[in-house]
């Protein structure tokens, strides 16, 4: 099922957050060799894990981390504003409007819909927000498996080559193509919404909207 | 629930305020523009600070303080260090304290229903900006849905009005528009389209939408109209001719005539060709 689940409340969690952090290591540190730090209980973390954010994750039936990814609000401090300014051709994400979507994690043989699940968790946060985009920091692998899933982004700018290659990216919820994102998840959206609604205690949109 | 409008008039008062007693007023208007019970901003910085105004009885305020109300209060409790927009429904209201917190709440006309939205400002300052309402769940999910935006961007031009003022100082310098934000308003100030701005600028409208989004926030905009109509007025893009720094030139225009002094230059100039 799909989490989510601020920072804070990690702890309540410790089988899904342990997991979770030991498969962004396998992820970015061992596969895609990245330049991040692995702590010595096996845990890919960095100062943004620090600033409380918002993690989606993708909880298999066993409790462990299936996938999962981490908001930031771009008001804050963010990767990409920090670090991938000259990617967006110099402008400042900046807006209550747009979060920050990084840390796109897959468990090693994750099933194929997990990618499709988290997708379609971001197009609820941006429904159920009022978000108008999300922006996001991922690496050349991930372009392939977002058009697969029917939720490309558009890419900002990218640097580096190869497996080193790293893009910055727009989600717009328009852009998605919804039905294909579904499909992909194999997810019903009655239980997308209801997920949202057990962890935000309300609904994506009104009822009224979603008959309408 | 009636709304008058104003909306910008209201913002553009919240930006030109200079003193903290100002936002009382404006935060008492917003409340009048969305015909709820109350609109309220509560701000704790991270040494404890606190400042807060909005439209809850004198009453309830003192009430709140003195039973120490901060230490129960489950939107305090649950909005602290998150970042969505919460329907007070959505907290966790179980335990006895928050229960005798929300009969008095109710008995002291907060009403029955509240939306908060939390602000993480810089340095570990927090925020909410909050409006409760008497009404049925219906209504005030209908209500919500339909002003969650805009309030969310409320919530971020008051409390970076509050910030600047509490600080005592100058206003800061504004933040300057990127190159590409510049281009973007300036071709939309000149009637453009989005989609004829896009392909002028080589880069897909969501791109686009997301430039606007972010210029628009750095100009305290509520809308594109807005944010247009300010980075003019601001002097940030010159229509007819080009953002202020561009680079490269449009026919018939010399980059001295976008600079503010261009009247004299060019009279000057004239001058000189006589």
């Amino acid at each position: 099922m799909l989490r989510y689940i601020y920072s804070d409340e990690l702890h309540t969690f410790p089988r899904l957050a342990d997991t979770m952090f030991r498969d962004r290591a396998e992820q970015f540190a061992t596969r895609l060799g990245w330049a991040v730090t692995v702590d010595d209980q096996g845990h890919e973390r960095d100062a943004y894990d620090d600033l409380n954010p918002l993690y989606v994750i993708w909880q298999k039936t066993d409790g462990t981390h299936g996938g999962s990814m981490r908001f930031l609000p771009t008001t804050g401090r963010t990767m990409v504003n920090d670090h991938f300014v000259a990617l967006t051709e110099g402008v400042e994400i900046r807006s209550p409007l747009i979060w920050e979507c990084t840390r796109f994690c897959l468990a090693r043989g994750a099933e194929a819909r997990v990618a499709g699940a988290l997708m379609v968790a971001c197009g609820d946060i941006m429904r159920g927000f009022s978000l108008t985009h999300l922006v996001g920091v991922f690496d050349a692998r991930m372009v392939r498996i977002y058009k697969r899933i029917g939720a490309e982004p558009d890419v900002l700018g990218s640097a580096g080559d190869g497996r080193d290659r790293v893009s910055v990216g727009l989600w717009s919820y328009a852009a998605a193509n919804r039905d294909k994102v579904y499909a992909r998840a194999d997810l019903d959206p009655i239980v997308a919404d209801a997920w949202f609604a057990a962890a935000f205690g309300r609904p994506v949109v009104a009822e009224e909207r979603k008959c309408a | 629930m009636v709304m008058t409008d104003g909306l910008d008039g209201l913002l553009a008062r919240l930006e030109s305020a200079d003193r903290l007693d100002q936002l009382q007023d404006i935060v008492a208007n917003l409340r009048d523009h969305y015909g709820v019970s109350h609109a309220i901003y509560h701000w704790v910085s991270a040494d404890g600070q606190q400042y807060g105004c909005g439209t809850y009885s004198r009453e309830w305020c003192i009430r709140y303080v003195v039973e120490d109300y901060l230490r129960v209060d489950p939107v305090v409790l649950g909005c602290f260090q998150r970042f969505h927009p919460v329907d007070w429904k959505a907290l966790d209201w179980s335990s006895k304290a928050a229960r005798t917190f929300l009969a008095d709440a109710e008995a002291h006309g907060v009403g029955n229903q509240g939306f908060s939205v939390p602000v993480r400002g810089p340095g570990g300052q927090f925020a909410l900006f909050s409006v409760s309402h008497a009404c049925e769940d219906d209504e005030w999910m209908a209500f919500t849905e339909a002003n969650q935006r805009d309030l969310i961007l409320i919530a971020h031009y008051f409390n970076q009005q509050a910030l600047q003022l509490a600080r005592g100082r100058a206003p800061e310098p504004a933040k300057p528009l990127s190159p590409r934000e510049g281009d973007a308003l300036t071709f939309l100030a000149m009637g453009y389209g989005r989609g004829q701005v896009a392909e002028m600028l080589k880069i897909s409208e969501h791109t686009l939408r997301a430039y606007i989004e972010s210029a628009r926030f750095k100009l305290g905009a509520m809308n594109t109209i807005h944010a247009v109509a300010k980075a003019l007025a601001d002097g940030r893009i010159v229509v007819g001719g080009a953002r202020r720094e561009a680079i490269g030139a449009w026919p018939g225009l010399d980059p001295a005539d976008v600079e503010p002094d261009a009247k004299d230059k060019s009279a000057r100039r004239a001058t000189a060709a006589n």
